[in-house]
């Protein structure tokens, strides 16, 4: 006679407020009802985690960390989201002046090619496990296509909400997978703000406002395929962009609990901020060590981190000091410029974004933020074929030939 | 001057159920007060001990952020609609 034993319902976490330490029971809630502070996954410190062959054992995704994702029990969706490429990238590290460059590569993340397919595959599981039939988000546009596209594969509505001016592509390439596009008239922080009305008046799970807590943890992800990608080693620095300034807390976070758990070697990595100089209220938070967010209108290209007013840019600011990093920004012309050089010197083509976390890390090279034996990571967060507009006039000429060899050993000879 | 101010359902509960109020003052420090003075346990959810307002909690004085307005010293003007919004959105 066999015996079956039924795999535990997957349920989320208990969260806890990162101000006042208040204890809140699972819900689809992000705020404490004591202070209004930002919740937190509890996890259960007593939790059995799993080895390093245990873990190499697993399917190559997200999920293979499940231990460190603020759930309890299997999840149900999204079940082949993460696992991007580690791409090492040594004319990087020749120019930044360091041992070793490797890019973090989630411009080719499934399924909506950027790192927010992390982040929504933990804040749908928890949306389902909270019986919610809606989800939604406040987007420049990469959530907006990770929304989506998980939505649409698991069945549920989706609301989205973007500021009017999106590139055509993020437009695109969320309403193609159905789900309800709506253009807001403003900024990013304006429509923010609209989502936190909605999600507190429609009942729906807005992945990154009342699903806050269970979305953000989705990110450490990244920092355990770097760690795990390196030989379960850490790097010495990280260059992450900063838009809400949510990720580069929670690559801090990953990396103290992978180190915790005694599966890697080295110490915890610097972690350093990229912004757009048109967007940059954490940059000017790190290097003026400033107690308060002072908001800015965003003015730039880049406007997948064109957030004016990052609701994680005090405990952003925090994570860079407390590592030993630092803060840049760069001009929109900079930003251009690091987008071609990825894409010529590593063969990788980000978005603006990226664009703006290598020129940062150019920038950072250039005040002595680096050092001669470091192993810098970028972390490279969503793909240049959604922003093609901010590249493609500094781009050289195709020339319009006919079918003649001639013609092609005239180009040749010109050397043009 | 006679303002609404909207809250959310977390502070809601704290102003007897009430998602909007009727309000005075000429500057959003003004209100707050107003608002402090007639609901005592919401006051200390809108500012700190110290009159000044929290990072977790956004004013937003007809859809526009208080804070590039001169926080609790924007001027506020009859019929105007300041919004509470805690902070823990975006990204």
């Amino acid at each position: 006679m066999t015996t079956s034993v039924a795999a535990p319902a997957f349920r989320p976490r208990p969260q806890v407020c990162r101000a006042c330490g208040a204890l809140h029971e699972p819900a689809p809630i992000a705020v404490c009802e004591q202070c209004l502070g930002p919740l937190d996954p509890v996890f259960d410190a007593a939790r059995v985690t799993p080895t390093r062959d245990a873990i190499a054992a697993r399917p190559w995704s997200l999920w293979r960390y499940r231990e460190w994702l603020p759930f309890d029990g299997e999840p149900l969706l999204s079940l082949d989201t993460g696992g991007t490429p580690l791409v090492e990238a040594p004319r990087l590290a020749a120019l930044l002046g360091v041992a070793h460059v490797w890019v973090k590569n989630d411009a080719v993340s499934h399924p909506s090619l950027s790192f927010k397919d992390r982040v929504v595959a933990t804040a749908i599981n928890a949306a389902a496990a909270f019986g919610l039939d809606t989800i939604g988000c406040a987007s420049t546009g990469n959530l907006a296509n990770a929304v989506a596209a998980q939505a649409a594969r698991a069945g549920l509505k989706a609301w989205i909400f973007v500021p009017e001016d999106l590139e055509t592509a993020k437009i695109v390439g969320t309403g193609v997978y159905g789900a309800r596009l709506v253009r807001v008239r403003g900024h990013y922080d304006d429509v923010n703000r609209l989502c936190a009305q909605v999600a507190d008046l429609f009942g729906w799970g807005i992945v990154n406002v009342n699903l806050r807590g269970y979305y953000g943890e989705g990110s450490k992800t990244m920092a355990f395929e770097i760690a795990e990608q390196l030989g379960w080693r850490l790097p010495t620095a990280v260059v992450a962009p900063m838009a809400g300034g949510s990720l580069v807390t929670k690559l801090r976070k990953g990396f103290r609990e992978f180190s915790a758990a005694g599966l890697v070697t080295g110490g915890a990595p610097r972690i350093f901020g990229a912004q757009a100089a048109g967007c940059a209220p954490i940059v000017r938070l790190v290097r003026e060590n400033a107690d308060a967010v002072t908001p800015v209108i965003p003015q730039t290209i880049a406007r997948s981190i064109a957030i004016g007013n990052p609701a994680d840019g005090l405990f952003a600011k925090r994570a860079i000091l407390e590592s030993g990093g630092w803060a840049a920004a760069v001009s929109d012309a900079e930003l251009v410029a690091g987008i071609r050089l990825l894409a010529e010197a590593v063969g990788i083509f980000t978005e603006t974004a990226g664009g703006v976390t290598v020129a940062a890390a150019l920038a950072l090279a250039g005040e002595d933020r680096f050092a001669a034996d470091d192993d810098v990571v970028l972390c490279i967060t969503g793909n240049g074929l959604k922003t093609v507009d901010a590249v493609a006039p500094v781009l050289r000429a195709s020339p319009v030939i006919a079918p003649r060899v001639a013609e092609v050993r005239a180009l040749v000879k010109d050397g043009s | 001057m006679s303002v609404t101010l909207q809250l959310p359902a977390v502070l809601a509960k704290l102003a007897d159920g009430r998602r909007t109020l009727e309000a005075r003052g000429a500057t959003l420090g003004d209100v707050v007060a107003d608002v402090a003075t007639r609901f005592p346990g919401l006051a200390p959810r809108l500012r700190d001990t110290a009159g000044q307002p929290y990072p977790f909690v956004t004013f937003y004085v007809n859809d526009d952020d208080a804070r590039l307005q001169g926080g609790f010293a924007a001027t506020v003007r009859d019929g105007d609609e300041i919004i509470v919004v805690p902070a823990i959105a975006g990204g």
